[in-house]
């Protein structure tokens, strides 16, 4: 029996007009938001992380600049000094440090000029400390080592013609790096990581002869000596800091972040956008609702007369009401449905976007769960909103309404 | 269905009246009228507009509860039950006939016909066999997938007539049947209703007009002001 009511409220509502259609606008919205942004969103959550995140979980990061978010090298009001990294060498839970420079400059190769970012690489034990660390991958060539000068190992995307050279650069090739001349030497493997692959790796003696940065130290990366407790190395490199920085506690002018630490922080981010999102959505999803019920209490009273028929015929009261709720809850699928389809475009166009610029390869979240739940809220949603015209329309005089 | 005795009383009003308040006046619409309808009958309800026919046939109908007196219905008194609490009785007893057809617009001619016999719970396949047949009954088999809206004044009554029929109820209840349909429309309508009262139906049929009533009806209650006036016989 339960489909003959389908049948009739799709009838019913292949003959509404367009007023009724512009009420689900709401509930559209609303699911293409929640679509779209699941869909996104854990997929972009991914992607910062793996962005960001190091290879290692057990590093600690010191940067210069507090609530800096910029990257690694932007300026700041009082840097890191080659003083600060000794100091912290010094501590007695620091196993061992390094320090490097991220500097931000041109390359030209194939008349073409891109702009990314060089990293320098310290010599001697640092250097096999560091390549242990950032576990990279050889596709051509070598590493760099000590001595090496007008060298360069350079990220996947620039073997892979993504950043915009419109030619792959290989081993042996020379590049321009602001007009100095380096040989490549080295291509890494794909590591699906924005700043892995789109790095140019230099010695410190090249980093230092092209921006000439002086005793300044972009990022310093820590082991600690007791891996279970990174908290207390963390702790111990901002009292030294503070006190050579002269600062108070809470006023600090750096960051020493460990991997769980700027995990956290970048969630927050993405969990603020999140929120934001899903309130525009709640929202959305309340007005949704509340345009089907104000679309179904005019059309009950648009239909006085044919639910008097009905009546008449032999309708019970119930079988009134659960044709008013089918319908309500097909205009809420129907709204799902067309908010579930282009939140799933945005969610694959958005990761598609993603992938592009930063060269990364996410996968949406899209899952079937997703797209069942959704559309099974909405239909829930339509139906909630339909309760009370459709006990109006239940309880509609027959003899009144045929008259 | 059970075939009922010639004598049995299928429906009766008893000393029934049915008032409505207009602001503090009271209209005694119908003003104490007693009816019995026996199986097989053709009863005429004949009065002038506003007679109170209307109200007397929704009452008959059970699609309204009297303001005093008493109602049967197979020998159960049904007065004080709620329109609703009959709707499956009636849906299954008793077919409507209005004279504004009051046919579905969203709903195709066989659709119609179908929707009576969905709300007693029949299976789709016989719903539309059944749907099928009335249709060739009323010789509209060829329009059965046309809406209300792309019929005739006097297609559209066959079609409520075929759904009427479409539970095959003892009686039909027909409400100024032919009063949107011209003369010759409207013989067609009530040769159909004439056809059926030889079969064995009972037909109660409301209208202004003497003639029609007299031609017809085997009995005719003559209506005003809510009251019977006299109830006249057609000899056999
Ligand atoms: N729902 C109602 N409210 C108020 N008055 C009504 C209502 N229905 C009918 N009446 C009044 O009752 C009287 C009888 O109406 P009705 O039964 O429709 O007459 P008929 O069908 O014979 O023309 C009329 O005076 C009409 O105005
Ligand atoms: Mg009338």
């Amino acid at each position: 029996m339960i489909q003959d009511y389908f049948e009739i409220a799709f009838k019913n509502l292949k003959h509404r007009g367009i007023r009724s259609w512009l009420t689900l606008l709401g509930i559209f919205i609303g699911v293409m938001a929640v679509v779209a942004l699941i869909s996104l969103g854990s997929g972009l959550k991914l992607a910062v992380a793996s962005q960001f995140g190091l290879s290692s979980t057990e590093l600690i990061s010191v940067q210069a600049g507090g609530l800096n978010f910029g990257p690694p090298g932007s300026y700041v009001a009082n840097p890191l000094t080659t003083k600060d990294f000794d100091a912290i060498k010094r501590i007695n839970s620091v196993k061992q440090a390094i320090k490097r420079n991220m500097r931000s400059g041109k390359l030209e190769y194939n008349n073409k000029v891109v702009f990314g970012y060089s990293a320098s690489v310290p010599d001697g034990n640092d250097r096999k400390f560091l390549y242990d660390q950032l576990d990279l991958t050889l596709l051509q060539g070598r590493m760099l080592k000590d001595g090496d000068l007008g060298k360069v190992v350079v990220g996947y995307n620039f073997y892979a013609d993504k950043v915009g050279l419109d030619k792959s650069v290989t081993v042996g090739k020379k590049v321009l790096i602001n007009n100095k001349s380096f040989e490549v030497i080295g291509v890494v493997d794909k590591r699906g990581s924005f700043i892995y692959d789109n790095l140019v790796l230099m010695n410190e003696k090249d980093m230092q002869d092209l921006f000439a940065y002086g005793d300044v130290v972009d990022i310093i990366a820590v082991l600690p000596r007791d891996k279970t407790n990174l908290d207390k190395t963390k702790t111990d490199i901002e009292t030294v800091l503070r006190d050579r920085r002269n600062v108070k506690v809470g006023k600090e002018d750096f960051k020493v972040s460990t991997p769980e630490s700027s995990l956290a922080q970048i969630n927050k981010i993405l969990n603020g956008v999140q929120i934001f999102i899903a309130i525009v959505a709640s929202i959305s999803i309340l007005i949704g609702a509340i345009g089907i019920i104000n679309t179904m209490t005019t059309s009950v009273l648009e239909r006085r007369r044919e639910i008097g028929i009905m009546k008449a015929i032999g309708a019970t009261n119930s079988q009134i009401f659960f044709q008013f709720f089918i319908e309500a809850s097909l205009l809420g699928l129907i709204g799902g449905f067309i908010g579930a389809f282009f939140g799933t475009l945005i969610g694959l166009a958005g990761t598609a976007g993603i992938n592009t610029w930063i060269g990364a390869s996410i996968k949406p979240s899209i899952s079937f769960a997703l797209i069942f739940f959704s559309l099974l809220g909405s239909f829930l949603l339509g139906g909630i909103a339909g309760i009370v015209p459709a006990l109006d329309a239940a309880k509609q005089n027959p003899v009144e309404a045929i008259r | 269905m059970v075939k009922k005795g010639e004598d049995s009383i299928v429906i009766e009003l008893r000393n029934v009246e049915r008032h409505y308040h207009m602001g503090d006046n009271i209209v005694r619409a119908v003003d104490g009228i007693s009816i019995k309808v026996k199986q097989g009958e053709f009863i005429a309800i004949m009065g002038p507009s506003g007679s109170g026919k209307s109200t007397a046939m929704n009452l008959v109908g059970s699609l309204d509860s009297p303001t005093h007196g008493h109602i049967f219905l197979d020998g159960e008194d049904v007065s004080r039950l709620e329109e609703s609490d009959l709707a499956q009785v009636r849906g299954r007893k008793i077919g409507f006939i209005f004279q504004s057809f009051n046919l579905i617009p969203n709903l195709t001619a066989k659709e119609n016909i179908m929707l009576p016999m969905m709300f007693q719970g029949l299976e789709i396949e016989e719903r539309e066999k059944v749907a099928e047949d009335l249709l060739k009954l009323v010789n509209l088999e060829d329009r059965m997938n046309h809406y209300p809206g792309e019929l005739s004044g006097g297609q559209r009554q066959r079609v409520a007539i075929a759904r009427a029929l479409s539970n095959n109820p003892d009686v039909i209840l027909a409400d100024e049947p032919t009063g949107n349909l011209d003369t010759k429309t409207g013989e067609i309508v009530l040769e159909f209703l004439d056809k059926l009262n030889k079969e064995g139906k009972t037909i109660i049929m409301v209208t202004h007009d003497p003639n029609l009533a007299q031609k017809h009806a085997q009995i005719v209650y003559w209506l005003k002001d809510g009251k019977v006036e006299k109830i006249t016989r057609k000899k056999k």
